[in-house]
């Protein structure tokens, strides 16, 4: 089990560097240019994992892909992370009526119809953005809309907290709500959260994914995992490009590894 | 009688085998289930399917030659400049039901298409003006039928009016065509077996349709589709897009036809509506034809038949194409790939390009954003060449791919969109595109329902569509649809990309197949289809 989580965390590590410093990298590739006369390559040493349909470099177009999945999912984890923490810590600390608004409120989020309301929310929004923008407007929607479950998790656990016997001793002493919160409550949600953290960020990456699959994730030119996938509709192109299956293999690993370290953050105390 | 039996006992074997082989099941596939079976309220393609195999017409277009034939009608005569059209029916018509159809099945046809009630869509393409349509039987095969004004392409209208009984109970109603309905499964299939009643035959005599039954299995998935083609569990695919129409070639090349381009183009047009709630510097340099043609002749036609259709589409001049044989304008080039010439033009309206970005009269950098479906990746392509192809002279273009709901609210309700990549689908007569070229017209895209035209030009163009949808002579409706597409092709409003092919993929055991490139493009002539078995 270490070794998985071993090798779980290396790779995501080093996507995440390779990521970061793709502009460096990447130094004579670009993941945009039309190469017309090069369109469907096959492996070779200019274009090392072969061109797509427009004739851009693959290889190029999976870096920035990942770079877009991974870090934007990482803003989207911390955004609802974020929202979890403030909304089932107040329900869970404060009770009664809060309490009961807040899980009537989680309720309806998980409840909602999410990739119907996505499609309709993106449909509304202007359509006069940059690709860059559209990437941050696409991780914001997902991360306001994927606090809820998180935000359940949090309320039960600070319930359970509040009463605990040295919270209740914390207010014997005469320590106020906010005290005790901030220096009681909160330290002991942390790793709550943390696991709420990398739980969400496989599931981000994959909606990004199933976004993406669906025209409507990231715009052209900036690539995405999701948008990558597009490639695997034509399955019948599968037996004469396999390479064009790499980013579906890339996303899978990074799902897996991060799936691998939620567990491992969940198992710890 | 011994030298007999064995004679006649080998006849009826080779008539057996005969009959075996041409009693066939073609099998292909609908989209979707039809949404009725009432040929006059047909919209759908699927019922527009069931409509073609099932429907009886007095006259009907030859998709091959594109010129209309006698079916139903043996002869007919227009006169009154288009506003009368004398039939005779052929002698000894049926329906299915082997009831007798005469001139009383078409006058009670005539009058149930016509009435306001019905909203009918095949009655609507008569209506010409205000009125009653008239019909007159002078004798049990003889029926002339009035319109109160004269009606363009009035032969061709017919082929869609389908001839009923007037005997018909709703729900049970005989047919006059190939095939009749026999069994629906909804969601799964649709049975349709030989009409024996069918009044062709074949040049040796014998009873048309060849084919016993066609069994149309319901399913959207084109994958599903191409890979029942490939098992050889359905006969044929139309509207092939390339990607699968190379996949095809490559395995069973005998199994692909591409009939050419087809008579629908993709178009990019901007959005010219005065209410749309789009900036005014932006509304200046979409109502600049200069603006416009730049943007034409920066954009690589020849690359995006290359690169996205493979080759198989050709660069677009107008709103003909080049396969509408008769009323397509010669003179018509499409605009040809130049950058310089683009910048040149843009020059000379006040735009300027510094450094990598192009600058309008007042310095405000160009930008804009194209809207197009979600779902389509031919059109995403074309949108991220077109991006890549303007960003050449400065332009940053911003692509959006939206679901068709939201996508049809924008472009015909709220108006919020800067320009739209869309395909439109023609029919070969001029009088199919009247909705988009008057300026009142609801798929008047840049501009549409305008209670008065905006400009010189499309006022020109309104009279020039309701000249050639009033003439009764082709040279004169020539003439005139001639100058419309002249016209447009000077002043832009739409710019026209490409005609993509019309590409099929048909099973070698399907005989006397001709594809052609008005739909039905595969079974349009499905009564002498047959199968090898």
């Amino acid at each position: 089990m270490t070794r998985v989580f071993t090798a779980a965390a290396w790779l995501v590590l080093l996507l995440t560097a390779l990521a970061c410093l793709a502009p460096a990298l990447l130094t004579r590739s670009s993941y945009n240019e039309q190469q017309r006369d090069f369109i469907n390559t096959a492996p070779c040493a200019r274009f090392p994992l072969g061109t797509d349909d427009l004739g851009r470099d693959r290889l190029a177009r999976l870096v920035y892909g990942a770079r877009t999945s991974l870090l934007l999912a990482c803003a989207a984890a911390l955004l609802a992370t974020a929202v979890a923490a403030l909304a089932g810590g107040v329900a869970g600390w404060l009770g009664g009526g809060v309490e009961k608004a807040a899980l009537w409120g989680t309720d309806l989020f998980v409840s909602l119809p999410w990739l119907f309301l996505l499609l309709t929310v993106r449909a509304l929004l202007p359509l006069d953005v940059s690709p860059g923008a559209s990437v941050a407007i696409t991780f914001l929607l997902l991360g306001l809309l994927g606090w809820a479950a998180p935000a359940r998790v949090v309320r039960s656990r600070v319930r359970s907290l509040a009463t605990s016997d040295f919270v209740l001793q914390a207010r014997a002493c005469g320590l106020s709500g906010a005290r005790v919160f901030l220096r009681h409550i909160l330290p002991n949600v942390r790793p709550v959260l943390l696991a709420q953290f990398f739980v969400s960020l496989p599931l981000f990456v994959l909606s990004e994914a199933n976004l993406g699959v669906l025209g409507l994730g990231v715009s052209e030119p900036l690539p995405s995992l999701g948008s990558l996938l597009r490639e695997l509709q034509d399955y019948s192109a599968l037996s004469s490009r396999p390479w064009v299956l790499v980013p579906a293999i890339l996303l899978t690993s990074v799902v897996t590894s991060l799936y691998a370290l939620a567990g491992r953050t969940e198992a710890q105390p | 009688m011994r030298r007999v039996l064995p004679a006649l006992l080998w006849q009826a074997a080779l008539m057996l085998g005969l009959s075996a082989q041409e009693a066939g099941e073609l099998r292909f596939c609908l989209r979707a289930d039809p949404k009725t079976f009432d040929p006059q309220i047909v919209e759908d393609e699927p019922s527009e399917t069931v409509r073609y195999l099932t429907g009886g017409v007095l006259i009907r277009l030859n998709r091959s030659t594109q010129k209309p034939e006698p079916e139903l009608a043996s002869s007919w005569h227009i006169s009154e400049n288009g506003r009368r059209i004398d039939f005779h029916l052929r002698p000894g018509l049926q329906f299915s039901d082997g009831s007798a159809l005469t001139a009383d099945d078409v006058a009670w046809t005539m009058k149930r298409v016509f009435d306001p009630a019905l909203h009918s869509p095949v009655g609507d393409a008569f209506r010409s003006g205000p009125g009653e349509v008239e019909t007159r039987i002078s004798a049990p095969d003889a029926i002339t039928v009035r319109f109160p004004a004269p009606v363009s392409a009035l032969a061709l209208q017919f082929d869609q009016l389908v001839i009923q009984s007037h005997r018909a109970v709703q729900g049970q109603a005989p047919v006059a065509g190939p095939f009749v309905v026999a069994e629906y499964k909804p969601g799964n299939y649709l049975l349709l077996r030989r009409n024996t009643r069918y009044w062709r035959r074949a040049a040796d005599g014998r009873q048309l349709p060849y084919l016993g039954s066609i069994r149309l299995d319901i399913q959207q998935n084109r994958d599903v589709e191409s890979l029942w083609f490939r098992r050889g569990q359905i006969q044929f695919i139309g509207k092939l897009d390339p990607e699968l129409y190379e996949v095809l070639a490559r395995e069973s090349p005998a199994s692909v036809h591409d009939a050419g381009p087809s008579l629908d183009w993709v178009q990019l047009w901007f959005n010219q509506v005065p209410s749309a709630p789009i900036a005014a510097n932006r509304k200046a340099w979409f109502t600049s034809t200069a603006f416009r043609r730049a943007i034409s002749w920066a954009i690589n036609r020849e690359d995006i038949c290359r690169v996205v259709y493979h080759g198989h589409a050709k660069p677009a001049a107008g709103p003909v194409s080049v396969s509408n044989r008769f009323w397509f304008n010669a003179a018509l080039k499409p605009d040809e790939h130049s950058p310089s010439r683009a910048l040149e033009l843009l020059a000379s309206d006040g735009f300027r390009k510094r450094g990598d970005t192009l600058f309008d009269r007042a310095g405000t950098p160009v930008e804009f954003s194209i809207v197009t479906n979600s779902g389509n990746r031919l059109h995403e392509r074309i949108l991220a060449m077109i991006q890549q192809d303007l960003a050449a002279i400065g332009i940053r273009v911003h692509t959006v791919t939206l679901d068709f709901p939201s996508l049809i609210e924008r472009i015909t309700r709220t108006y919020d969109y800067d320009a739209c990549l869309l395909p439109l689908m023609a029919g070969l007569d001029p009088s199919d595109q009247m909705n988009v070229w008057l300026s009142s017209g609801a798929e008047h895209q840049w501009n549409p329902r305008q209670t008065k035209p905006a400009t010189a030009w499309e006022a020109e163009v309104d009279a020039l569509m309701r000249a050639q949808a009033s003439a009764s002579d082709d040279k004169t409706r020539k003439a005139a649809w001639d100058r419309v597409q002249q016209i447009v092709h000077e002043q832009v409003p739409f710019i026209f990309l490409i005609n993509p092919d019309a590409m099929c993929a048909i099973s070698p055991k399907l005989r006397n197949a001709a594809p052609a490139l008005v739909w039905p493009q595969v079974f349009w002539n499905v009564e002498r289809l047959a199968l090898t078995p």
